[in-house]
């Protein structure tokens, strides 16, 4: 969309008499290239309906539709609730372990969900990839956006537990809409590289549940982080997960955890996938419809 | 004075060839990476390359430069895998050139395939604002047209049906009306002509008709010579990824099908999907032969190949004149014949009648299709020329004029006697 205005012999061929009607220059691109985010502006109607697309298509033809939604994390927290809590032992402070264990799986689950979805977007609309041009960025954000509404149902079953265990949020539950930003971001971020090395390696469809698997459990889900003490809970926090779990129980359950140093590192890390995520998949973005 | 809207300098795009290049898995790298350790590390951080891959590489286009005016109807002709489609993508941003430049001035909107987007299990409705926003429509201007949209397709009844239980024809109609919708300042169309019915092929021509009356820039993929030359007011030619024509539709259409086709067809390559090995004229009793003569009937053989079972295969040929105006066509299902649908290789022969063809060039189109997709279309396949055989009857010449000679049948009757033969005296009565 932008002039490359350094090329006189390129400007004098513009009309001048019609500088509204658009320039457009295809060239082979060079090294890194720009993110190009304004485009992305220009497609947000695009984006707003794939979006709406895969929200509506998601539980086309399933028994129970968007039950399915909540029962994912409900019965993992009924299977933790039993191993973990009562069996196991694990401490969870003064907040029940059920309670306390659904708090993380409600965001864990928007983002593993999140993550595995991204990864394999590329590859299943490869039919819009090789017949239209958009931006192709379109298509992993969409796909992260349409679980927010997953995020949505489960959480208002977190919000009926918390009648039922008499759980009043303080006013730090203004900060939820930041972590749930948090996990989307971090979604985001691995689902960037993991759906532009999909196109090229379909190794990634096999990769993608073990690194859920590994980094549930390295995640405090369920365990509470203060197993950890300074300064390893700081560094914990490179796992972004961890600042958005810690956030989401302080925020609605008032744990005694209150997010620091550590939240400050997983923000960091999470933007540093994001960004990374972002320039790598722009990168590759010219050879998708080549080799989708 | 019309506008260049488009240039194009010194195009080329580069593909990379070889099954291995495609969805390599990360084992295949490693294991390069073991039998060459060195060779593959080279590769791997050479300046533009995949990984640990064997580079063999085929230019789709190579040194394609040419202009478009504003208002032009610019209509790309060529064999399969000339790089026709190649040039549109790279057009459409959607591929991106190896070399080269290009410059557009407008908006474009690319129609590579009818229904782009669609989802199965979305209604008709819900699948005209998606199709719309992919196609680059705001939303307003979907609303705007939605009725127009929904007139054009006539679907009205089953709008709110998700259209997987809507009917191949009537896919194709919605997904046509929301395309024939858009309104770029250039349009860029693939082969979508192909598909669909007659009714449906007509619908879609006279619409492009319309784009192209209305002053917008259209460029087009055809392999109907008759809609190129009737639509464009400019053709080029693509061979071997090599630009070897521009200028006038009829001058380019005839020389691209007098040097683009032999004598006998032959597939490059197997695709691994239905299509055509070979094609050539016989005698009656199947010996090949180069010209056949116009008082002898005469066999057009098409050896063929199914990969795999085809239900619903259908089989035909046409001829076209040395021109490209189709002048007949037959095929399968017009005789009531069961084409092949299991799978292995097959010879069809087709008896063109004697005394039909004038003596002249003609150009043999062959195609195979099922209900829903163009199998295999070579247009032209080959040519051949027919031998007058000695009889005045089929030959060219200021009191015949044509392509086919039909047999008619002739009386002519006395109505009244002119006065001037009477006055005359001699030989009226």
């Amino acid at each position: 969309m932008v002039p490359n205005m350094q090329n006189n012999e390129l400007v004098a061929d513009r009309p001048d008499q019609d500088s509204d009607i658009p320039f457009l220059l295809i060239e082979p691109a060079k090294g890194w290239v720009s993110l190009k985010l304004g485009e992305l502006w220009v497609y947000r109607e695009l984006l707003y309906f794939l979006t709406w697309r895969d929200i509506k298509v998601r539980y086309k033809q399933t028994a129970l539709g968007a039950a399915w939604a909540i029962i994912q994390p409900f019965f993992t927290m009924v299977v933790f609730s039993v191993f973990f809590g009562r069996l196991a032992g694990i401490s969870s402070g003064e907040i029940p372990y059920p309670i306390f264990s659904f708090a993380a799986l409600v965001p864990w689950t928007f983002f593993a969900n999140g993550l595995s979805q991204s990864s394999s977007s590329l590859v299943g609309n490869s039919n819009l990839i090789t017949k239209i041009y958009f931006p192709r960025l379109v298509i992993p954000i969409s796909t992260v956006l349409a679980g927010v509404i997953d995020f949505a149902l489960s959480f208002g079953v977190l919000l009926l537990m918390m009648l039922y265990y008499g759980i009043v949020p303080t006013v730090n539950v203004i900060w939820l809409p930041v972590f749930l930003l948090l996990a989307l971001v971090t979604a985001l971020g691995v689902g960037l590289w993991l759906s532009a090395l999909n196109v090229q390696y379909r190794d990634v469809r096999y990769v993608v549940p073990f690194v859920t698997q590994f980094w549930m459990l390295a995640t405090p889900i369920a365990y509470p982080s203060t197993l950890l003490s300074e300064p390893w809970r700081t560094l914990y926090g490179i796992n972004p997960m961890v600042g958005v779990i810690e956030g989401f129980r302080w925020a609605l359950l008032n744990s005694e955890t209150k997010p620091g140093p550590m939240m400050l590192v997983s923000t960091a890390a999470s933007l540093l996938l994001l960004v990374g995520g972002a320039f790598y998949f722009k990168r590759m973005e010219k050879k998708f419809a080549d080799i989708v | 004075m019309s506008k260049r809207v488009i240039f194009c300098e010194g195009l080329g795009k580069e593909f990379r060839i070889g099954k291995r290049e495609l969805n390599k898995t990360l084992r295949d790298v490693l294991t390069d990476a073991m039998a060459a350790p060195l060779r593959a590390l080279k590769t791997r951080f050479s300046a533009n390359g995949f990984p640990g891959m064997a580079t063999e590489t085929i230019w789709a286009l190579k040194d394609v430069s040419f202009d478009i005016q504003h208002g032009e109807v610019v209509g790309i002709i060529g064999h399969n895998g000339a790089g026709k489609s190649t040039l549109l993508k790279i057009l459409s941003r959607i591929s991106e050139p190896t070399e080269g430049r290009i410059g557009i001035h407008g908006r474009v909107g690319s129609l590579l395939e009818v229904g782009t987007g669609f989802h199965p299990e979305l209604t008709g409705r819900e699948n005209i604002f998606l199709n719309g926003a992919i196609l680059g429509m705001r939303r307003a201007e979907i609303t705007r047209k939605f009725d127009e949209i929904v007139d054009f397709a006539g679907v009205g009844k089953f709008l709110d049906t998700p259209v997987k239980f809507y009917s191949s024809g009537m896919y194709m109609r919605l997904a046509f009306a929301v395309a024939a919708h858009l309104e770029p300042e250039i349009l860029i169309v693939d082969e979508v002509l192909s598909v669909g019915d007659a009714q449906f092929q007509k619908k879609c021509l006279g619409k492009m008709g319309e784009v192209a009356q209305s002053g917008r820039t259209v460029i087009f993929v055809s392999h109907n010579m008759a809609a190129v030359e009737r639509l464009c007011s400019k053709v080029l030619v693509l061979e071997n990824g090599r630009l070897i024509g521009n200028g006038q539709p009829r001058t380019m259409i005839s020389n691209y099908l007098r040097e683009g086709s032999g004598e006998i067809y032959v597939a490059r390559s197997r695709t691994g999907h239905p299509q055509f090995l070979s094609a050539k004229i016989c005698d009656v009793n199947g010996h090949p032969m180069d010209e056949p003569v116009c008082t002898e009937p005469f066999l057009v053989r098409l050896h063929f190949v199914l990969p795999e079972d085809a239900p619903g295969t259908q089989l035909g040929i046409g001829i076209l004149s040395a021109d490209g105006l189709p002048l007949f066509t037959s095929n399968t299902w017009d005789v009531n014949l069961e084409a092949p649908i299991k799978a292995g290789e097959y010879e069809a022969d087709v008896l063109v009648p004697a005394n039909c063809l004038l003596a002249d060039t003609f150009h043999v189109a062959m195609c195979l299709w099922n209900d829903s997709e163009v199998l295999d279309l070579q247009e032209p396949a080959f040519s051949f020329s027919v031998d007058p055989g000695g009889s005045h009857l089929y030959q060219l010449d200021s009191q015949r004029k044509g392509f086919v000679h039909i047999d008619c049948q002739w009386e002519v009757r006395k109505l009244s006697v002119a006065r001037g033969a009477t006055a005359g005296g001699q030989g009226a009565s």
